[in-house]
């Protein structure tokens, strides 16, 4: 137990967006370097004729600036620039990811819940949630695209389910090893006050949990837009980011800069994610500073 | 509350643990209301068992437990005690006031109501104006105070205290002892008390149990009768060093004269 | 192994046991109730006896897109590990490139694996095992960096007070602190290096692999034989996991935060 003396809310906050510039500045530095480093390798590759690991020019490495001025460029003669294309994919995608953050989300923490108050119910059941993450989702999509649409459900709506498969098992295990992380000596005092079972959970497990349900909302905010991602290939789904990377890569040769373009996109929508999940962490978590994730 | 009747009646108890190990043996104790009765022994001597007995958080092997004039089960059942541990174990994610407040709303208080009492406790522990604080901006005295808040909060009749000054530095102790007493006095209640520190132990009770080393037995039990209130000057009292000295030398004896008498008794 | 032993090991696998050989029951009693469409979902005897009849064809495949998923491992963990190591040993390293490890792992499969396609060669195996090293790499890179920078302070003080230098720091405390986190990550790559291979197949390979195969037997409406590739793949990846669990249990059995709660 620490005996911190109690610290002046206004030398925190100062302290705090020092702090935060001098990050936001070396992340700065590094684009600054990873931009240098490709540049490099592609000029020293392409003097010496590198072929190994790969051959280094232009259709495999397109210089940086091509892939960010692809955005501006337009995608058919007088039409649209790409960014506009890129930006209504990107949200095409994202709505299949939100949906399934929150189903694989609502079952992983459910079921985490339920696994939480039974012994046997662990025994018998994690075994099987880890294994369920050893099946390539990506296989068993066409069986779920066609499953599920034979039921009159929208293709989108098989790709937020194959979104939430990725989810619930980052949020499940972690959910439950926050419910299981009191110690003894938390549950020796439930006990002294007579509390039954619900109400160790809702005083006690639950927000003992909330750091861990925090650190799997972090891998699961880029694991469902990963897994929208993938989906949209077996749906046959043109109108979001998995679609635009089949075309892309189909007519990579004669355009590489779009495919890169693309992959930029993609990126950045899973970092919109987690940066969401990680304001929400600051405004929900009031902890002692050591407990963030 | 009736006079006559025991706070904690302890009779016969013994605790043995699965792993062979006797922790507890042959256990009489009553403790009258408005006691401090303070529980002292080498480690290992069973009495932080024994207090985790008395509250119906371990069950006894053999022997009953009594609090209140029910069984300790009931008695829990019934929030008749509360609990304070070496570590202060507040909850993180509450401010002072809401862990204060925990044990009413697990009792189903109204909001009105939990607000009042937890206004009276932190008055009751002096921590007025660190209500909105979380438990890592408190020091360690600090951290206790409120578990001690707590632990009084919904009223019981009974205190059990765990070492409760057991991380804490001598004289942060020293000033939490004074503090008990006086929250012992204005609350009238119960208190059993384990500890490391005879000191404490003769400073703060009205009676010491010494316990023998495993498996525990009460070695003997030393009446203090410095007189009330206790001030820091007791301290400096020859008959203060007297009672060290008396419960210094039972805790060496370490209750082989006990047993040597049950020998006797049952050789008989 | 002693009578008492091996019934706490009846109790810790029973229940599992028993639910596995429910859900087999439960999966072929459904699929016959509700007449679910072969191609959806064969029943568990179907799915056997297609695994029995082209278990040859199967095993080989299995084994190809195996050793791609064991090479992206070794590769993709070997990084993982060493860049951690780099990050701990200079913090603003981490800092800066961090974000970048963020970004590089939400980018997903399916956008790189063409890129690696065409780098390295459809039908190369390298290409597969590219697209694995890069799914290993992250989680590794993260638990490991974890674990060598959440060490107990006093063991560094104490490490100090012996005038024990950076490196003696590192190599006897931060290392063999960092292992059980290591090992969660390690767990985690070799379930995905399974399914990295797998994926990357997806996008162009040789018949010869477990992807390709799978693909292909979607594509001709050959149902059985896709799941029971889709099994084989799991059971590899099952495998490979129960492998590196085992690895970790002979060389952490000395941690006491092992905090197992199957066994609560």
């Amino acid at each position: 137990m620490a005996t911190i003396a109690i610290e002046q809310p206004r030398q925190r906050r100062s302290a705090d967006a020092a702090r935060g510039a001098k990050r936001v500045g070396l992340v700065l530095l590094g684009l600054a370097v990873f931009w240098g480093l490709w540049e490099a390798y592609r000029w020293i590759g392409e003097s010496l004729g590198i072929t190994w690991p790969f051959t280094v020019d232009e259709v495999n490495m397109p210089h940086i600036h091509e892939m960010l001025s692809a955005f501006t460029k337009p995608l058919q003669p007088g039409g649209p620039t790409l960014l506009h294309y890129e930006w209504h994919w990107a949200l095409f995608t994202a709505k299949e990811a939100v949906v399934g953050f929150l189903l694989g989300g609502a079952i992983g923490f459910g079921l985490a819940v339920l696994l939480a108050h039974s012994r046997i119910l662990r025994r018998g059941l994690l075994p099987y949630i880890v294994i369920s993450q050893t099946v390539p989702i990506l296989a068993v999509a066409p069986m779920v695209v066609v499953g599920l649409g034979t039921k009159g459900v929208e293709p989108w709506v098989s790709v937020s389910v194959i979104a939430a498969y990725l989810t619930f098992f980052p949020v499940a295990m972690n959910t439950l090893r926050g419910l299981l992380s009191p110690d003894p000596r938390s549950l020796e005092l439930m006990r002294s006050y007579a509390a039954g079972r619900n109400d160790v959970l809702w005083k006690l497990r639950l927000p003992a949990s909330l750091p861990f349900v925090f650190t799997a909302l972090k891998i699961s905010a880029t694991a469902c837009v990963i897994g929208a991602i993938i989906g949209e290939t077996p749906a046959s789904i043109q109108d979001g980011l998995g679609g635009a990377i089949v075309n892309f890569n189909q007519y990579y040769s004669t355009g590489p800069e779009r495919l890169w373009a693309t992959n930029i996109v993609c990126a950045a929508l899973g970092l919109a994610f987690f940066a969401v999940i990680v304001i929400a962490e600051r405004l929900v978590l009031r902890r002692a500073p050591e407990h963030y994730a | 509350m009736n006079a006559s009747r025991p706070a904690v009646s302890i009779t016969g108890v013994s605790k043995q643990f699965k792993a062979g190990v006797t922790a507890l043996t042959g256990i009489d104790l009553d403790v009258r209301p408005r006691e401090f009765v303070s529980l002292i022994g080498p480690s290992g001597c069973g009495k932080s068992t024994l207090l985790r007995i008395i509250g119906d958080l371990i069950e006894p092997s053999e022997g009953t437990v009594e609090v209140n004039g029910k069984p300790a089960h009931r008695a829990r059942l019934d929030h008749d005690y509360g609990i304070v541990f070496q570590e202060a174990v507040l909850y993180d994610w509450r401010t002072v006031s809401k862990n204060i407040a925990l044990p009413l709303e697990l009792l189903k208080w109204g909001r009105e109501k939990r607000s009042a009492r937890v206004k009276e406790m932190v008055d009751l522990v002096e921590l007025e104006g660190f209500e909105d604080h979380h438990p890592w901006q408190l020091s360690g005295g600090m951290q206790q105070r409120v578990a001690i808040a707590r632990a009084l909060s919904f009223d019981p009749a009974l205190l059990l205290m765990d070492e409760p000054f057991g991380a804490l530095d001598e004289m942060t102790r020293e000033r939490m002892n004074l503090e008990l007493l006086r929250i012992w006095d204005a609350s009238g209640s119960t208190i059993v008390f384990v500890t490391h520190s005879i000191p404490e132990a003769v400073f703060l009770s009205t009676r010491v149990v010494v316990m023998s080393p495993r498996p525990g037995r009460v070695a003997g039990i030393v009446e203090v009768d410095l007189p009330q209130p206790r001030t820091g000057r007791t301290r400096e009292e020859p008959r203060f060093f007297e009672l060290v000295t008396e419960v210094r030398e039972r805790l060496a004896a370490g209750g082989a004269d006990v047993v040597a008498a049950e020998a006797e008794a049952g050789a008989s | 192994m002693s009578s008492a032993a091996v019934q706490r090991r009846a109790v810790e696998w029973g229940p599992a046991l028993a639910v596995f050989v429910l859900g087999i029951l439960a999966w072929q009693g459904l699929v016959a109730a509700f007449h679910v469409q072969e191609f959806l979902l064969p029943k568990p005897t179907v799915i056997a006896r297609t695994f029995w009849d082209e278990r040859g064809m199967l095993w080989d495949a299995g084994i190809y897109t195996f050793k791609e998923a064991l090479g992206g491992f070794a590769l993709g963990s070997g990084l993982g590990i060493l860049v951690a190591l780099l990050f701990a040993a200079y913090a603003p390293l981490g800092t800066a490139f961090m974000p970048f490890a963020v970004a590089a792992n939400a980018i997903p499969i399916i956008a790189f694996a063409p890129i690696m396609n065409d780098w390295f060669g459809l039908l190369n195996p390298f290409s597969k095992m590219a697209i694995a090293a890069v799914l290993c790499f992250f989680p590794v890179l993260i638990t490991t960096l974890r674990g060598l920078t959440s060490v107990d302070p006093r063991a560094i003080e104490l490490m100090r007070s012996y005038a024990a230098n950076r490196r003696t720091v590192f190599r006897r405390v931060r290392i063999p602190a960092s292992l059980p986190h290591m090992f969660a990550g390690l767990k985690i790559a070799s379930v995905l290096s399974m399914i990295g291979a797998i994926v990357g197949e997806y996008f162009g390979g040789p018949t010869t692999a477990l992807g390709v195969t799978i693909l292909n037997a979607s594509a001709y409406t050959n149902f059985p034989v896709a799941w029971a590739g889709i099994v084989l793949a799991s059971a590899f990846g099952i495998l490979f996991y129960s492998a590196v669990a085992l690895a970790e249990r002979l060389t952490t059995s000395w941690d006491p935060s092992r905090r197992d709660f199957h066994r609560e």
